[in-house]
């Protein structure tokens, strides 16, 4: 397959990811919607690293898929820590930090 | 040639029908079995572009241990169901799907507008041992060494954060009870034979 195809692919799963960030109020799948956006992310970079022919591309994808568990892993404790306080799991209603 | 086309469509059908699911269904538990798919399906993809190395990872670190970290806190909160659109009917419920699709045209202009010509081909010629655990670990130990470490840190500060955040908020008080050296300096008996007797 051509590099060009997988390069529009992630670009649809990108969009797709965003529309949902902007669109849902929950955040637990907004946390969802913007691991799509890193995947999408990922899979141009392994796509690029396949184009150039070096590995700088997967390692890069790899630090990202790091990132990424720091961020769920964190995200999540944020939303169980709002459910411990009897908040409501909506992000319009979310509007500080402060505890 | 064939079967890598066929695997290619398959496997991206099945990551867009997934990223689909996740932003389409209501039920937050479906959402999260739905990215479960859409992961499994990039990993194929990721094996088509010769990275088994990021696609074992793929399935066993994120459509493995991050989806059951999802599903726990899931079942936890209560999968409750959320109205698809959003509150502000009107205009304000169009922002988020036009800012979408002026992404995806923009993404589009930029892809097809590209001047790479190697876009059009099937990428540099690789040997048998692109993307391998081997090769990858090369490239991460001798040339990023730096950014490896910089993960590692990350990761650390991420489970310190975790705990922290999701910790009962009287869970590290002390508790009313605790004795402290005063009390017991004060209760001391006559003639105890301690240091301050000896000095009078």
């Amino acid at each position: 397959m051509d590099i060009g195809w997988f390069v529009v692919l992630s670009a649809f799963i990108f969009c797709i990811g965003a529309a949902g960030v902007m669109t849902r109020r929950s955040p637990l799948v907004i946390l969802l919607c913007l691991e799509l956006m890193l995947n999408a992310g990922n899979l141009a970079l392994i796509a690029f690293s396949r184009m150039v022919g070096n590995h700088e591309g997967q390692v890069f994808a790899l630090i990202v898929m790091v990132v990424a568990a720091c961020e769920v892993v964190i995200g999540l404790g944020i939303i169980v820590a709002m459910y411990r306080r009897r908040l409501a799991i909506d992000v319009d209603d979310m509007a500080e930090l402060r505890g | 040639m064939f079967f890598e086309q066929l695997l290619f469509f398959v496997a991206g059908a099945g990551a867009i029908g997934g990223a689909l699911g996740v932003v389409l269904l209501r039920n937050p538990f479906y959402s999260v079995l739905a990215l479960v798919a859409h992961l499994i399906s990039l990993a194929i993809l990721f094996l088509l572009l010769t990275a088994a190395f990021l696609a074992a990872a793929q399935v066993v670190v994120y459509a493995g241990a991050v989806m059951v970290l999802y599903v726990f806190v899931v079942a936890y909160v209560g999968g409750t169901d959320d109205e698809l659109l959003p509150r502000p009917a009107g205009v304000a419920a169009l922002v988020g799907p036009l800012f979408a699709a002026a992404l995806l045209i923009e993404l589009t202009i930029a892809v097809v507008g590209s001047g790479l010509s190697a876009l059009d081909s099937r990428g540099a010629e690789v040997g048998a041992g692109f993307g391998s655990p081997g090769a990858i670990g090369d490239a991460l130990l001798n040339k990023y060494l730096l950014a490896f470490e910089a993960a590692s840190f990350l990761l650390l500060i991420a489970a310190v954060g975790a705990v922290v955040l999701a910790r009962k908020r009287r869970g590290l008080q002390e508790p009313a009870d605790a004795i402290s050296v005063a009390d017991v300096v004060r209760h001391q008996p006559p003639a105890a034979g301690t240091q301050k007797e000896a000095i009078g």
